[in-house]
């Protein structure tokens, strides 16, 4: 169903009321998604009209689409079909905060900053640093699955979500887990939802473990000739007693970007302190420029650490130590004031690549770490062979970040695309990783979804209005008899974004 | 449909296990079946074949043949689990994993192991802490429960308060469903698209799969660690401590609570150095670099003494902390010797809520006539009450029960969960409903049929039966001991 069609806007206004029921074809083209526009786009005020709307949805076969803030709009492959968009922002209270146990629980809607704004006035904070992060809501971060660069010390979501309210393909108020920090009772459920993409369930409320807020916090920065050395100072660090907080590689050219480039999201503070933006509840402003202790034209490893004077004394004597031993050829150490414009850049890495580039391709790599270095070279070689500038990031804990930026989108960058995307699979799986394509030009997600003509990966696409982010597991997935297995339970009617994960 | 009494191709069955593993693997003379129709906690099943495989291939095989058979499937480890989770409820087939117990890999650069199921806990950081690494779980039980028991039920343990739970731990998993495929799910690095699998077999209580093979992550040990015992006159006093900790956000690697009822039992026997004339203590244990552990020891003793501690005593060296925490990790065991039976039970509240939670068990206590111990793992909010009973006297065993589902009950009704890490298996099927609704019971019963569909695979546990969602597919099951009502 493309085109608006009357009785199905009436149908909705029927069970929602007309206020909550956008069907005016502009409005509708908003949730768009790979060119599908919605018939009907409803903004539920309750968890209880969401149902209602996904029964009504269950009981005309009708495909649903749940939003937050479209940061992360087209996430997975184009879906099959579309018809309802159903907008969550209105559910966006905070119904339960202990600051004396660190649990929250929060409606889908919330915006991740105005959670944190929240937490930080009890010292407190939600380690879901992901990009667009003033505009992203709670339950979007969690549907699509990205990380931040916090996973160093605050695990991915999985480690810190402890349960969720959701609804199921057959329109039912489901939940799972609870509000306690510690709990073994009944299925899990609740880490199916993350990267989901929507597919099983609409989310309707999360539960956290908050944790408190690095009161003083320095970042550390040293700049290397090559990738070699860099990921040798990774490895120092690794196997020393230090657990820095974020602990991340860029590419010179990478580091170009952020040195030139500010993201174009609006910024917020995350922490009280930070001079790059406004106090977390104050308006958003720009990310202040980096500053000229960043040396843009080499491999960078920049790491963030947080304690005691005493503590962070340690880190700084022991970093630079272990820089030098890696051969650095310089080191500095960052304050509150200088610290933020290049923590904002990495948090920020996707939205400033694709604004880089309209064809920006961005692969995710998982790979243990004793991986990095060897593929590292191979997707350098790669980007070579196809004549593709390309940049990346390493989250140290096994991660690769590898962007390929074309200068166009057209038939033959595509093609230069699809020909890196297939190598660039090969080479990570051949050492035991996995690749997922992230974000990639509309043209190359057709001929990325079946490329040996049989096995038709499962492709995810986050779109951010002018690109896309594609998220696609590569090779046959090893779980791939599950997957449908547990889509059917949870959806049996296959209501929630059809062909879009599976 | 599984069927529950025997039938008579049963030899034939114990035929085809004795070709496939050996007669010294298979186990079936009623004598033989005695030491498995038990686990560590109160309930009872007995199983009518207990095998032993040594692969996945044999995993397999068994769960193939036992469903030609008919006969349902319990996977069990060391079988010290505390909530009847590896009992086989409706008889049948136990498959034990007790000789699939190879490390299969140590990762030292990458921080990763590849284990059999029945592999121990203990065993496994024994082999790590050569490296300086070790598996950060450690349930109570950890020299003899398996890293497969802990996989099934999600097992904790005193330092998952710093570290998380089991879950938090393992990256990848190889699992054998109910028709004897064999599924990967996660990935060694720990960085798996798509769903995660992972995640929900953990802690499924073997009611989906058979873990068959597990990668866990391992962590560092760190550079310092200090070990206080603070000393308190009144368990009010000592349970203050533990919110105010919490909220002036200090995150211990451990805070553990022993009541004085329950530190003089150990006392006695464990000779730990545990003042016996005390109220309560806390065991605390920080962790990491020697700059934090320093201040967070003086901020916690600070924390201590603003709440009336008599004492807050530092361990002096090695020797003094692993004397405290064997006391701590042998509580249990000592208590064994004050009553014929003892019942651990195990639920969790929100932290903040610790100072009423333990008045109030105090209060069941005297209502049914109890003297209720509580040595528990106070950081995380997940209370152990013990109560003595002898299960030879039938009217005190049922106020045992009376007195513990009242104290679950009260768990809940504070914002807390049934269970924090023993599982719910059949001790609390029953209870299941306190928390979940007809809608979330139909929808994990989905998830379970998606791989589970005929409950050949440990049927009776986590689902009440006597709940009308869904099909009830046991038919001569004893009841749960904990009842709603």
């Amino acid at each position: 169903m493309s085109t608006s069609s009357p009785n199905l806007a009436s149908a909705v206004e029927a069970l929602i009321g007309a206020s909550r029921v956008l069907s005016d074809r502009a409005q509708r083209a908003i949730y768009a998604v790979d060119d599908m526009v919605p018939s009907v786009v409803a903004k539920p005020s309750s968890a209880e009209e969401a149902a209602e709307i996904v029964r009504f949805a269950a009981r005309e076969k009708l495909a649903l689409i749940p939003y937050g803030a479209r940061t992360k709009l087209r996430v997975g492959m184009p879906p099959s079909r579309y018809d309802i968009a159903l907008d969550m922002t209105a559910l966006n209270q905070i119904p339960h905060y202990d600051p004396g146990d660190l649990t929250l629980s929060v409606d889908a809607g919330t915006s991740v900053a105005k959670v944190n704004a929240h937490l930080l006035e009890h010292n407190q904070f939600l380690p879901l640093l992901v990009p667009w992060y003033s505009l992203s809501t709670v339950g979007g971060a969690i549907a699509s699955g990205i990380d931040s660069p916090l996973r160093q010390s605050y695990g991915t979501a999985r480690d810190f979500l402890i349960g969720a309210e959701f609804i199921d393909g057959t329109g039912k108020l489901c939940k799972s887990g609870g509000r306690v920090v510690k709990n073994v009772t009944g299925y899990d459920l609740h880490k199916l939802l993350i990267g989901s993409l929507g597919t099983l369930a609409v989310i309707t409320r999360l539960n956290f473990r908050t944790f408190p807020a690095p009161v003083s916090s320095r970042g550390f920065v040293a700049s290397f000739a090559s990738a070699e050395n860099a990921l040798a100072l990774r490895r120092s660090i690794v196997e020393s007693p230090l657990n820095p907080l974020t602990l991340d590689i860029l590419s010179p050219s990478l580091a170009q970007i952020f040195a030139e480039k500010t993201p174009a999201t609006p910024e917020v503070a995350v922490f009280r302190g930070e001079n790059g933006a406004g106090p977390p509840d104050s308006n958003p402003s720009a990310l202040p420029p980096i500053g000229d202790w960043f040396r843009a034209h080499e491999w960078q490893l920049c790491a963030a650490f947080a304690g005691a004077p005493e503590v962070l004394e340690r880190y700084a004597r022991d970093l630079t130590r272990f820089a030098r031993e890696s051969h650095a050829t310089s080191t500095a150490i960052l304050d509150d004031s200088t610290r933020p414009s290049l923590w904002g850049r990495l948090r920020e890495t996707f939205p400033m690549l694709l604004e880089a580039s309209s064809a920006a391709t961005i692969f995710k790599i998982g790979v243990l770490p004793s991986q990095l270095a060897s593929l590292l070279a191979s997707v350098q070689k790669i980007a070579g062979q196809v004549e593709l500038p390309h940049m990346l990031v390493v989250r140290a804990v096994g991660t690769i970040y590898f962007a390929l930026l074309p200068a166009s989108a057209n038939d033959e960058t595509t093609a230069r695309l699809a020909q890196a995307a297939s190598q660039i699979i090969q080479s990570t799986s051949a050492v035991g990783g996995d690749t997922t394509l992230l974000f990639a030009p509309p043209a190359l997600k057709p001929s990325l979804c079946a490329p040996d003509g049989s096995v038709s990966p499962r492709l995810n696409t986050l779109d951010t209005g002018s690109s896309d982010l594609l998220l696609m597991r590569a090779a046959c997935a090893p779980d791939v008899s599950a997957g449908p297995r547990l889509k059917s339970a949870f959806d049996p009617h296959n209501i929630f974004v059809p062909g879009r994960l599976i | 449909m599984v069927r529950l009494t025997l039938r008579p191709m049963y030899s034939g069955l114990i035929r085809e296990f004795e070709d496939l593993l050996g007669p010294s693997s298979v186990l079936y003379r009623p004598e033989d079946l005695l030491l498995y129709e038990y686990d560590g906690s109160i309930e009872k099943g007995r199983p009518n074949v207990v095998v032993f495989p040594t692969t996945t291939e044999h995993v397999s095989r068994i769960v193939k043949l036992s469903a030609e058979h008919h006969f349902p499937i319990v996977g069990r480890g060391a079988g010290t689990g505390l909530s009847g989770g590896a009992l086989a409820r409706t008889g049948g087939v136990m498959l034990v994993f007790a000789r699939m117990n190879r490390i299969f890999e140590l990762d030292v650069e990458n921080q990763r192991a590849t284990v059999q199921p029945g592999v121990v806990n203990y065993e496994l950081t024994r082999a790590a802490e050569a490296h300086g690494l070790y598996f950060a779980p450690d349930p109570s039980s950890w020299k003899s429960c398996t890293i497969g028991g802990n996989v099934a039920e999600n097992a904790g343990g005193p330092h998952t308060l710093a570290y998380g739970v089991t879950t938090n731990h393992v990256t990848a998993l190889e699992v054998v469903l109910p028709d004897g495929e064999v599924l990967r799910v996660g990935s060694t690095h720990g960085d798996a698209p798509g769903y995660d699998l992972t995640g929900l077999f953990v802690g499924s209580e073997g009611t989906l799969a058979l873990v068959t093979e597990i990668t866990v992550k391992l962590s560092r040990k760190p550079e310092a660690v200090k070990t206080l015992l603070a000393i308190f006159e009144s368990v009010d006093d000592a349970a203050d401590t533990v919110v105010d900790i919490t909220a002036r956000a200090i995150t211990p690697a451990a805070c553990e609570m022993l009541d004085g009822w329950t530190l003089r039992a150990v006392e006695d026997y464990i000779h730990a150095g545990f003042p016996t004339d005390s109220a309560a203590v806390l065991l605390i244990e920080v962790e990491g670099l020697a700059e934090t552990v320093a201040a967070q020891a003086a901020a916690i003793t600070e924390v201590c003494h603003a709440h009336r501690a008599r004492e807050v005593r530092l361990a002096r060296d090695n020797a003094e902390r692993n004397l405290l925490w064997k006391g701590r990790k042998n509580a249990f065991g000592a208590l064994g010797r004050l009553a014929p039976s003892n019942y651990v039970l195990d639920g969790v509240i929100p932290r903040s809520k610790l100072p009423q939670a333990l008045r109030r068990i105090r209060q069941i206590g005297d209502q049914y006539g109890f003297q209720i111990g509580n040595i528990f793992h106070a950081g995380d909010g997940n209370l152990h009450p013990i109560v003595l009973f002898d299960p030879r006297d039938k009217k005190q065993f049922e106020r045992a029960l009376q007195a513990a589902a009242e104290i679950i009950r009260h768990c809940v009704e504070i914002g807390g969960a049934l269970t924090g890490e023993h599982g719910v298996g059949m001790e609390k099927s029953e209870l299941m409903p306190l928390l979940f609704s007809d809608a979330d019971f139909a929808l994990m019963r989905r998830v379970h049929d998606a791989f589970n569909p005929d409950s050949s695979l440990n049927p009776g546990k986590i689902f009440p039966l006597s709940k009308g969602c869904g099909e009830i597919r046991v038919r001569h099951s004893s009841s749960s001991r904990l009842r709603v009502d």
